[in-house]
């Protein structure tokens, strides 16, 4: 793992110097903003008692559907397309550095454009009544969900990105698997036939599956191990396979 | 006994896609510091070879090892050893030249104490010093090339692979390259590959010719003469009747023929080239026959070596009509094989 730092701080300085890195950003946070602003005006029509930033962090998955794909296309399929993987992999570099120097790079930006809207949060509790009470654990869980999803979101990503060389299907693909991720995995219990017996296990599967649930209990202060560990396991579960595959096709040891 | 070193040996290499076989069991040896050129035309399996070499493809079978390591089973210990500058020369547009070459530098190991100083030197050798500032992106294609080269040669390498390293260049470029290719000889073994056939001629102490994945010629460049080149080539400049002219030389060899000639200049003298079959020397009797004939004026006379060009294409003349005569003596079994062979070798290029 000699050549990690010099893979990733190449990487970084090639977000660093790219216009589409800030451009990005800019839309992010101009879509997380107005999401934001629309759901104080939803509170400041209609009081509820939930806190905003819960339903904030619920709606998390608008802009993982495009940013997910936007930030991990490019990372395999772009060299693999220009031909810059051929000299990249004929130097001492194993595969294992260059997939996790890209997945660390992605995952430092994902990380950094969430921890921008933390301002959000920021402004809005500067501006509430003094007397109102601030609950900050919210906002923790919430943040620490997107971090941990991230990892996975962005894992799928970079393993899309290994099967192909054109970024248009590596967007596709990864758009498709974190859809399926998010949106199966949260309803897979009410996909079943309705003419057919919901089987137990797929009952089971899909209490752990619930992304959604995750998110209300990681906002809601619950710290649940179950969902970090498949988290945890899936992200070095796509990270490995995206290393096997450019060992497979790049030669990379 | 064999006291030559070699840093690159080949044996019996093959590699497959699927049906087509792209390197059909080569065999060659580089010894250490030579320069090796590669020639086939599109689709030969020269690229294919490179990548086996640099551990960026694996080989279907055979054995290919760089400095006694093999490639297969030591790909890292291999890439710490060489620089490779692939076909179409892959650049990283978005960075700057000088910021390219430091991280390719940190990528093969260099010494940190060294690091900035090599980075100049081949800066200076690549004549990219001008543009160490400059974003590759925005370089013209001769200055990219240059790059490649200069990031082939970054780690002093014992073994250099460059594939089409002078495509895109102009004459004074091309100049420059070759000097520096040749520079590099006796320090470090240079395979490249090129289509430029001159270039490899002036360049490389050893060519091998590959068509269909086989090495059809192989040897120096006047080694390759002798095998595919029959005949001996003159060129006259003459004041006179070309039929005279024949009358007179069929006394030095009846099968002798006019391969070309121009029409006469102001001076009434025209340039004509004869071919005679079979490698002799015919000097003396052409001056005899010519200085005799008083019809013919000669303004002067010499042998002309064939150019490498015309060893490349017999040779893969040659190999073609090898493969046309198994066909007509296998017509079933091989004729599947050879139409895949031309119809596909194209797509590993």
């Amino acid at each position: 793992m000699r050549h990690f730092i010099t893979l990733l701080r190449n990487e970084i300085w090639k977000l660093l110097i790219s216009p589409s890195t800030y451009i990005a950003a800019f839309l992010f946070l101009l879509v997380m903003g107005f999401l934001f602003q629309l759901i104080l005006l939803e509170y400041a029509s209609d009081p509820k008692e939930e806190n905003p930033s819960i339903t904030f962090f619920q709606l998390f998955f608008i802009p993982v559907f495009f940013m997910v794909p936007l930030l991990t296309m490019k990372s395999i399929a772009e060299e693999r397309a220009t031909g810059t993987i051929e000299t990249l992999m004929t130097t001492p570099v194993t595969a294992t550095e260059v997939i996790l120097s890209k997945f660390c790079a992605g995952y430092l930006y994902y990380s950094l454009l969430w921890m921008f809207t933390g301002s959000f949060h920021i402004l809005f509790y500067s501006f509430v009544q003094e007397d109102s009470l601030i609950d900050p654990y919210p906002i923790f869980g919430g943040y620490a969900y997107v971090a941990i999803s991230g990892g996975l979101f962005l894992s799928l990503g970079i393993f899309a990105s290994t099967l192909t060389r054109s970024q248009l299907i590596a967007g596709i693909v990864s758009f498709s698997l974190v859809f399926g991720f998010i949106v199966v995995g949260s309803f897979l219990d009410e996909m079943a036939l309705p003419w057919i017996d919901q089987p137990r296990w797929v009952e089971i599967l899909a209490n752990h599956t619930d992304v959604l649930q995750h998110m209300r209990d990681f906002s809601s202060g619950i710290i649940d191990t179950r969902a970090i560990v498949l988290y945890a396991s899936c992200s070095l579960a796509f990270l490995f396979l995206s290393i096997l595959i450019l060992e497979y096709r790049e030669g990379g040891c | 006994m064999d006291q030559k070193e070699y840093t690159i040996e080949v044996e019996n290499l093959c590699k497959s896609f699927g049906k087509l076989e792209a390197v059909a069991g080569i065999s060659f040896r580089v010894e250490k510091g030579q320069i090796f050129g590669f020639l086939g035309p599109n689709g030969a399996g020269k690229s294919t070879t490179m990548r086996i070499l640099t551990g960026y493809t694996q080989a279907t079978s055979g054995i290919a090892r760089i400095c006694g390591f093999p490639v297969a089973s030591e790909p890292h210990d291999i890439k710490r050893r060489i620089g490779y500058m692939p076909e179409n020369n892959p650049l990283p547009l978005e960075l700057r030249v000088c910021e390219y070459l430091k991280w390719r530098a940190r990528l093969k190991e260099l010494p940190l104490r060294h690091r900035s100083k090599r980075v100049d030197e081949v800066m200076e050798l690549c004549d990219l010093t001008r543009a160490r500032d400059r974003i590759i992106g925005k370089l013209s294609k001769g200055f990219r090339q240059r790059v490649g080269i200069a990031d082939a040669i970054l780690a002093h390498p014992e073994v250099i692979i460059m594939d089409e390293p002078t495509i895109g260049l102009d004459p004074h470029q091309v100049i420059m390259i070759r000097d520096l290719i040749a520079s590099l000889r006796g320090k470090m073994s240079v395979i490249i590959s090129s289509h430029i056939l001159p270039e490899i001629e002036m360049t490389c102490d050893q060519v091998i010719i590959i068509n269909g994945g086989k090495i059809v010629g192989k040897g120096t460049p006047n080694e390759l003469r002798e095998t595919f080149i029959d005949s001996t080539i003159y060129e006259l400049e003459i004041n006179g009747d070309l039929k005279d002219l024949l009358e007179s030389l069929k006394n030095v060899a009846s099968n002798l023929e006019v391969a070309q000639h121009t029409e006469a200049d102001e001076r009434g003298f025209s340039r004509v080239t004869i071919r005679i079959p079979g490698r002799h020397d015919y000097g003396e009797k052409l001056f005899s026959c010519l200085s005799n004939n008083p019809l013919i004026r000669t303004k002067s006379l010499r042998m002309r070596e064939a150019p490498l060009e015309d060893v490349f294409l017999a040779a893969t003349r040659r190999s073609w009509e090898t493969l046309d005569t198994d066909l007509t003596k296998e017509p079933e079994s091989i004729a599947s094989k050879t139409k895949e062979k031309k119809v596909s070798t194209p797509v590993q290029q």
